[in-house]
This record gives structure tokens, C-alpha cells and sequence, in this order.
């Protein structure tokens, strides 16, 4: 009944406090209207992403937020080097692969997401059975230590979170 | 007191890497490389200037408001996206699926999945 009633409960917490955050005021009324809507539209939408389950471990997301909010704050100063002080011709951008453990297209769309947001890589395609990511590298002289700090530091994390 | 400083340092903080993301995009050799520039140094530039709109409005006698930090979610939020549908719109057009490194020897990438594993400019429609 409560999993019928709520599909993705995760998904009415967050919008009910979104709502409340974009209306900005404190009111009884606004509060209700939060909930109808943090009902109505994960039951609307459960059509779309019939497979999602929760997170195993959701005690994690705040460690590996603070980790990932960290790593931007770091990627910032090292990307605003390399473009301020590394001359073109010695820049080394590269590709690299990145062989997926994790499954969960919410997972991986989170792995995804990391990647770009922090030190000068971004996610640029997935294979076509999902189990690699292309990611491009600004400047890489060592493709395979950017690898090995991508599975270590976000997957195995992520994994600990989703699977 | 206290406050003002640290606003007007994450104020200066946010101009700079602004500041450094749009000459990013000057700089930087080809669309791929261009394409760092944005998605990190303004997300720090754009971030550091909401955080100091978060912090001027309670601390200064206005009223406190929430705003700025739904704007930087969803700016966190879509700026991999945007990312990666630039990156792949650009692969489709300007890159040979073997320039790439394949994921496993005998699979693409999902941009050039499909039965003739070409660019969409390339392919002939019906009536030509």
C-alpha cells in the first residue's frame, strides 16, 4: 500500500522540499501544496522507471557529496592553471575508457555527472552495452592514474551507495 | 564586519574563475579541450557568487532567501548534460569512430551505434 502510494519515496522528499525552498515563505497552504505535488508526480512519472529501486546504503550520499564538492572546489584551481600558465603545445589532452562495475543507469548517470563536474574531465558517451564510459581528459599526462582515481575514488563509492 | 570579508572574497573569487572560464574558451586549442572550460571553472565562478548572494542577504538585514541554492542545484545539476550532448553532438559530426578507443574490441560507443556506424551528415536521405 505505502509502496503503491509512494514509488519513489526519495523523489516526494526531495520535491516537497523543493517546492518549499522555490516558494520561499513559511505557510500551511504552500506546505500542502508541496505534498500533493511530491504524491502526484513520482505516481505520474513511476511509468518511466519502472526498474528503480532505492539506495542500499543512502547514509553515504552526504560523505561522498562532501568528497565531490571538495574535488570541484580542487579542479577549479588545477583546470585555471592549465589554462592560464600550460602553453597550448604543452597540453596533453586525452581519451580514456572507463570500464563500468556499476549497472544501475542511476548510478552510472551519477558517475557521469562527477566526472564532468570535477578535475578536467568530462563524460562525453557510453558504450553501447553500457558497460564503458568515453571521458575526456583536458590534460593527462598519465591517462592510467586518472582511470585508477575515478574507479577508486567516485565508483567504488557509488557502488557502496546504489548496489 | 566578519561577514562583508567573506563575501567580498568569495565575490572576487566567483569574477575570477568567470574570468578565466570565458578566457578558457578563448585559449584552448579545439572544441574538446574548449569544452572544459565552461563546465568547471564557471561552475566554481557562478557558484562563489551565489554562495556570497546566500550569505549577504541574512547577514546584511535582508530577508533570507533559499533561491540561490535551488539555482546552483540545478546548475550542478545540468551542466554534465549540457556537457555531454555538446560532446556527443560533436563526436557525431567531426569524429571517425575510430579515432576513439573502442570500449571492447568488437562494440562502439553508443553515438556511433547503429546499422551503418556514420556520421548523420553523411547519410543520404530518400529523395536524393
Amino acid at each position: 500500500m505505502m509502496r503503491r502510494l509512494f514509488p519513489h519515496p526519495w523523489l516526494s522528499v526531495v520535491l516537497v522540499l523543493t517546492w518549499m525552498l522555490l516558494v520561499n515563505r513559511w505557510a500551511v497552504g504552500s506546505l500542502l501544496f508541496a505534498l500533493i505535488i511530491g504524491i502526484v508526480v513520482p505516481l505520474m512519472t513511476a511509468p518511466y522507471w519502472p526498474n528503480a529501486t532505492g539506495y542500499s546504503r543512502p547514509g553515504r550520499i552526504p560523505a561522498y557529496l562532501a568528497i565531490v564538492i571538495w574535488d570541484i572546489v580542487k579542479a577549479n584551481f588545477s583546470v585555471a592553471r592549465i589554462v592560464l600558465f600550460t602553453p597550448r603545445s604543452a597540453l596533453r589532452p586525452a581519451w580514456i575508457t572507463v570500464p563500468l562495475e556499476l549497472r544501475r543507469p542511476e548510478a552510472i548517470t551519477a558517475l557521469a555527472g562527477t566526472i564532468t563536474l570535477t578535475p578536467g574531465t568530462v563524460s562525453c558517451d557510453l558504450s553501447e552495452d553500457a558497460h564503458a564510459l568515453l571521458v575526456h581528459c583536458l590534460h593527462a599526462p598519465d591517462p592510467d592514474a586518472v582511470l585508477d582515481e575515478i574507479k577508486t575514488r567516485y565508483e567504488a563509492r557509488l557502488k557502496e551507495i546504489f548496489e | 564586519m566578519i561577514w562583508e570579508i567573506i563575501i567580498s572574497v568569495l565575490l572576487v573569487t566567483g569574477g575570477f574563475f568567470g574570468l578565466v572560464g570565458s578566457y578558457g574558451l578563448v585559449k584552448l586549442p579545439d572544441p574538446m579541450t574548449r569544452l572544459h572550460a565552461p563546465t568547471k571553472a564557471a561552475t566554481l565562478g557562478v557558484g562563489a557568487t551565489l554562495t556570497a548572494s546566500l550569505i549577504w542577504f541574512p547577514t546584511q538585514g535582508g530577508q533570507s532567501t533559499w533561491h540561490e541554492l535551488l539555482i546552483l542545484l540545478f546548475l550542478f545539476m545540468t551542466a554534465p548534460i549540457t556537457g555531454a550532448f555538446i560532446a556527443k553532438a560533436h563526436l557525431h559530426l567531426g569524429w571517425d569512430a575510430d579515432e576513439l578507443p573502442r570500449p571492447e574490441p568488437d562494440l562502439h560507443w553508443a553515438t556511433f551505434a547503429g546499422p551503418e556506424n556514420e556520421s548523420v551528415l553523411d547519410r543520404k536521405t530518400p529523395d536524393e
